[in-house]
């Protein structure tokens, strides 16, 4: 869908920077925290820029309404919703066929590294609310949920993180805002577990060529290697702050 | 007394290899492509003799046969009751058991024997994730907890309130003259000889479950005692 | 909410097996190799109140889409296109494990995966569905209905929805003089203008081995599939990684190459229902 830019506005610079100052590779301001609500087993915040994701996780645990559960793994339920206030235009509170496909995706993102075998007949609740959206809120939302599992001692095969790459003006760049992602060419969300090297979420909206998918993944995944960086140093800061380790 | 508030080991955080000589517990460490790895936040410990162990932080309790829990009654069945055990599966305790006789409705009320609310010290008889746990209080020392107070935790921080060879639990005993028991699904049931001891006992136990990742604890929680009966001004 | 699927059928262990034991030979229970799709039939114009319609087989596998054009108003920012539509329909009859119901996130996700499809390499020229700008276009609503459910419900879905759309004529109207737009009942007009083909190819990860065209079974046993849209000229216009596994970064990378040689049996798959139905 080609929508008409605003005048003057420079996706991608003569000198290779972006309409915000960074770089093709470059991220926005990451900012994580675990541990923001007392109620939740296990909850986090992730900010990329602008966007910003809560996560909480509850769980494992019987479900407080009975449904049939699993015999052999846990089941997980993951609810991505967006905030009514989170859009230029107030959205609607009820689920729109978009959050109804990326609850599934974010789903079967986290899916794949949960150790659900372990607690079979229980759920594993994961609520991800996007309360402010600028562009990458599905990734954001990865991010949040794999720092909440780690907080909530869920068993995780590994931390993943997500970023979409995007495609504009013909340069590939990192971590797509929301300018970005509407008068860009593609958009490429991906997440991922580095330290196993398991891509656990690849979707692309968005026209590119064999090369440039190979060459649009591979930033994906150094930048996911990053961001669980990331997510490392924000789990041990919890423990190490005030003593340093042994 | 931040100076002296070290980790208790070395941190590992899920996806982090862990040396094959570390002993675990699965699934908080599993192999992964030929690698062990941590699957929870926890830390490597080294114990007497420098045998190193995977201690998790966080997570949730999974009962074990053998183990002795402190349950909460949370529902009446025909023939059992339904006992929350601070875990994701429910445990059922039968009330022949309870009774230790078989059970008559013609002259046993249920009702009056345990209520919704009631506390009981029991042993997991059997477990194996497909049924509910099954409890039993037949043995020295269980059944109906009838006095003091019941501390929840969480149950990764069980064995630092117990402490190495029950140093820790045995110096509060002793500083605070309380009586405790600490169940492995986080519960910790505490009898004291008084209000004041008992709320210093609380508070010391607390202090452990929000420190336990760090070292040098034993100490700072025989200090934070002393402070507390002191200001309390109780002996 | 999504919630991992409870699914009553159960895989015998062996047959999985057995199933790994054929793959590692390099053949499928159906005689297929791991690269070739199912046999694919597709038949256009089968409903004549539709403006454009198709009927794909992809083995047994069926699915069915029809074209329907409005008059409507443009989107806000986009004043001088018309507006496409996709929805999908995953009727009861179509399996023993679909009930009846607004579409769940299976129905909503696979419409949703061939509507960026379509939209990303502007497949439906939209331009040209301006009646006047800024308040009158077309909208061009594509109603998947699945009818059989034997596995790969994308690529099918998505044949069906480009042929569907290559088989579409816009309606004739007339402009009243009040500015109405009054469509023509039952006469038809220019076809609709199609800027490129696209197809969709599935491919399923079953232990180590990457298939093409899974059947149904071969969904059952696989924990993960990726869906790349392909365009004419062989470039990627989407994609889409559904189920509950993961992938290597070289398994994504043997999945695009084994997906875009299928492509070009859907392609050709594509050519030659035209070819019949402009016969």
């Amino acid at each position: 869908m080609v929508v008409k830019r605003p005048e003057g506005l420079v996706l991608v610079s003569p000198e290779g920077l972006r309409h915000d100052g960074r770089r093709p590779e470059d991220l926005r301001p990451v900012k994580m925290e675990v541990g923001v609500f007392k109620n939740a087993d296990g909850s986090a915040l992730v900010e990329y820029g602008k966007t910003r994701v809560v996560a909480a996780v509850y769980g494992p645990r019987e479900p407080l309404q009975r449904f049939p559960l699993l015999p052999d793994k846990a089941t997980l339920r993951v609810r991505y919703h967006m905030a009514p206030f989170s859009t230029e235009e107030r959205k609607s509170p009820a689920p729109s066929r978009r959050e109804v496909e990326l609850s599934k995706v974010i789903r079967e993102a986290l899916e794949p590294i949960v150790l659900s075998e372990e607690y079979p007949r229980t759920v594993i609740d994961i609520f991800l609310e996007v309360l402010q959206a600028d562009g990458g809120t599905r990734t954001a939302a990865v991010t949040a949920a794999s720092l909440a599992l780690a907080d909530a001692g869920v068993p995780i095969r590994a931390l993943v993180g997500g970023v979409a790459v995007g495609k504009v003006d013909g340069v590939l760049v990192v971590d797509i805002d929301e300018t970005e992602d509407m008068y860009g060419e593609a958009d490429m969300p991906v997440a991922a577990a580095p330290d196993i090297g398991l891509i656990t979420l690849l979707q692309l909206n968005g026209v590119l060529s064999r090369e440039e998918f190979n060459r649009a993944l591979d930033m994906a995944l150094t930048a996911i290697t990053r961001i669980v960086e990331l997510e490392k140093r924000t789990l041990r800061s919890g423990y190490v702050e005030a003593g340093g380790e042994e | 007394m931040s100076g002296e508030r070290k980790l208790a080991g070395k941190l590992v955080l899920p996806g982090e290899p862990v040396d094959d000589e570390v002993q675990a517990e699965k699934p908080f460490v599993v192999e992964e492509g030929g690698v062990k790895r941590a699957t929870v936040i926890g830390l490597v410990r080294e114990g007497e003799g420098g045998k190193k162990s995977f201690v998790r932080l966080k997570g949730v309790y999974v009962p074990k046969p053998g183990d002795i829990v402190i349950g909460l009654i949370s529902g009446v069945g025909v023939m059992n009751w339904f006992v929350d055990i601070n875990s994701p599966y429910t445990a059922v305790l039968n009330v022949q058991d309870f009774l230790g006789r078989p059970y008559n409705p013609a002259y046993d009320d249920m009702s009056l024997l345990l209520r919704i609310g009631d506390y009981v010290k029991a042993k997991v008889v059997a477990f194996e994730r497909t049924r509910n746990p099954l409890l039993t209080v037949q043995d020295k020392g269980l059944g109906r907890i009838t006095g003091g107070v019941v501390v929840e935790i969480s149950p990764t921080k069980v064995p630092r309130v117990i402490g190495r060879k029950r140093s820790m639990i045995s110096m509060i005993e002793e500083k605070t003259g309380c009586k405790l028991f600490v169940a492995v699904n986080g519960r910790v049931h505490v009898e004291c000889p008084n209000r004041d001891l008992e709320v210093v006992a609380v508070m010391a136990i607390k202090y452990i479950e929000r420190e336990a990742h760090t070292s040098g604890l034993t100490e700072r929680v025989m200090r934070l005692i002393e402070e507390e009966k002191s200001i309390r001004e109780v002996r | 909410m999504s919630i991992s699927p409870y699914k009553p059928p159960i895989t015998p262990l062996i047959v999985k097996e057995s199933y790994l034991n054929m793959l590692r030979k390099g053949v499928r229970p159906d005689n297929r190799d791991l690269k070739t799709p199912r046999l694919i039939e597709i038949k256009t114009g089968v409903v004549e109140k539709a403006e454009g319609s198709a009927l794909v087989k992809l083995g047994d596998t069926q699915v069915m889409a029809g074209v329907k054009i409005d008059v409507g108003s443009p989107f806000k920012d986009t004043p001088d296109q018309g507006v496409l539509m996709v929805h999908a329909e995953f009727v009861p009859l179509a399996s023993p494990l679909f009930e009846p119901g607004p579409p769940d996130e299976n129905a909503i996700e696979l419409a949703r995966v061939v509507d960026r499809s379509l939209r990303e390499v502007n497949a439906v020229d939209l331009q040209s569905l301006v009646i006047r700008r800024g308040e009158k276009v077309w909208t061009v609503w594509v109603d998947l209905y699945v009818l059989d459910h034997n596995g790969n419900l994308y690529d099918a879905s998505m044949l069906a929805a480009m042929a569907a759309l290559l088989d579409s004529r816009l309606p004739d109207y007339e402009e009243l003089e009040t500015g109405e737009i009054v469509v023509k009942k039952g006469v038809k007009g220019d076809p609709l203008k199609i800027n490129t083909r696209v197809v969709t190819v599935t491919v399923a990860k079953i232990g180590d081995y990457l298939v093409v065209d899974p059947s149904l079974e071969e969904e059952a046993i696989s924990d993960v599939r990726l869906v790349i849209a392909f365009d004419e000229k062989g470039r990627i216009v989407g994609m889409q990684k559904t189920g509950a596994g993961g992938l290597s970064f070289d398994e994504v990378d043997r999945a695009v190459e084994v997906a875009r040689e299928a492509s070009v049996v859907y392609f050709k798959a594509l050519e030659e229902s035209l070819g019949r139905a402009g016969g």
